[in-house]
């Protein structure tokens, strides 16, 4: 496992420099709308890319297994608008049992 | 002594407070997650503490959970911490000239104290639900994230699935963002470049190349004229 304090601290000061940056330093002038247009996507492009990897790849090669059936089962969950915590349990729970099995 | 809330504001505390209270949950899932990635206790708590703001907290944990480097953990979390930069531009003329105050402030800018904040017209109202929300769900936040840590530092993450967990709780984030076109070409690029870019590049790099997805904002908006 590479997890570390250094990332927690290049974490924390990296996300507080970009909470500050829009609030403090650029204060109330205006982006280009193209710009700002481009930046509320980054959470949309980021989080499907996360979704995707993280259930077809295993390290830097592909695999398909009890992941995939499991994101299956959240992907209708969200779809279904259930809460976060249900959708997450219903995934981790589908793929848990197959794992079992 | 009975605390007397005005009725104007009574809607404002208790939106914000609900919101706080679903987003405490989240943070038990976080806490879980980001031991069963092999983070301790006190680190999850840290991260909770001082980068607050959930979606790069848990891509990076999730990047470190496949395997990745801390640099290509940090690429990803960014880069999703880059849209509070965003909301610090539409949020800075509701906040008066007071440095120390905007950079108290500055922490606690994040997607839910924008929404709140945002739903307000009047001033006052515009602060009491910036600094209700703040203050119920930074609280909430690190409570959660310190039960969800201290109880998943006693479970095996692949018996229990949670692996799947970080994917279900992106899939659930992402469903909001897929309500407009651009959103969804933004998520179908970032899925493919993601998966596609896997096998050649270093693990967690494919995360960070996927927000080259996010150019499609720059073709002429005709479905949003007033975005």
């Amino acid at each position: 496992m590479n997890m570390s304090w250094a990332l927690v601290i290049w974490l924390s000061v990296g996300a507080y420099a970009f909470k500050m940056l829009g609030f403090v330093v650029v204060g109330s002038r205006k982006l280009p709308d193209m710009l700002s247009r481009c930046l509320m996507l980054i959470p949309a492009a980021l989080l499907a890319a996360l979704v995707f990897n993280s259930s077809f790849t295993d390290g830097q090669s592909y695999a398909i297994d009890e992941r995939a059936i499991g994101l299956g089962v959240s992907i209708i969950a969200a779809w279904r608008k259930l809460p976060l915590i249900v959708v997450v349990i219903l995934g981790a729970a589908t793929t848990a049992l197959l794992r079992m099995a | 002594m009975k605390l007397r809330i005005e009725p104007e504001v009574r809607p404002v505390v208790t939106s914000a407070l609900a919101l706080s209270g679903a987003v405490g949950v989240f943070a038990l899932a976080f806490g879980v997650l980001a031991v069963g990635a092999g983070a301790s206790v006190w680190q999850a708590c840290a991260l909770s503490f001082f980068t607050f703001t959930g979606a790069s907290q848990m891509s990076a944990m999730s990047v470190i959970a496949s395997g990745g480097s801390v640099g290509g953990a940090l690429g990803g979390a960014l880069l999703l911490a880059g849209r509070n930069g965003v909301y610090g531009l539409a949020l800075s003329p509701y906040f008066g000239e007071s440095l120390g105050k905007r950079l108290l402030a500055a922490h606690f800018v994040i997607d839910e104290t924008t929404a709140m904040m945002t739903a307000q017209t009047n001033p006052r109202l515009q602060k009491i639900a910036f600094w209700t929300t703040a203050i119920a769900l930074f609280s909430l936040w690190n409570l959660g994230t310190l039960i969800g840590a201290v109880l998943g530092s006693s479970i095996d993450p692949h018996t229990y699935g949670l692996d799947v967990g970080f994917s279900a709780a992106y899939v659930a984030m992402l469903f909001p963002h897929l309500r407009t076109v651009n959103g969804r070409i933004a998520a179908a690029g970032g899925a493919l470049l993601s998966v596609v870019l896997a096998p050649f590049v270093p693990i967690g790099l494919p995360i960070l190349a996927s927000g080259l997805a996010i150019f499609v904002g720059l073709r002429p908006q005709k479905e949003q004229p007033d975005a």
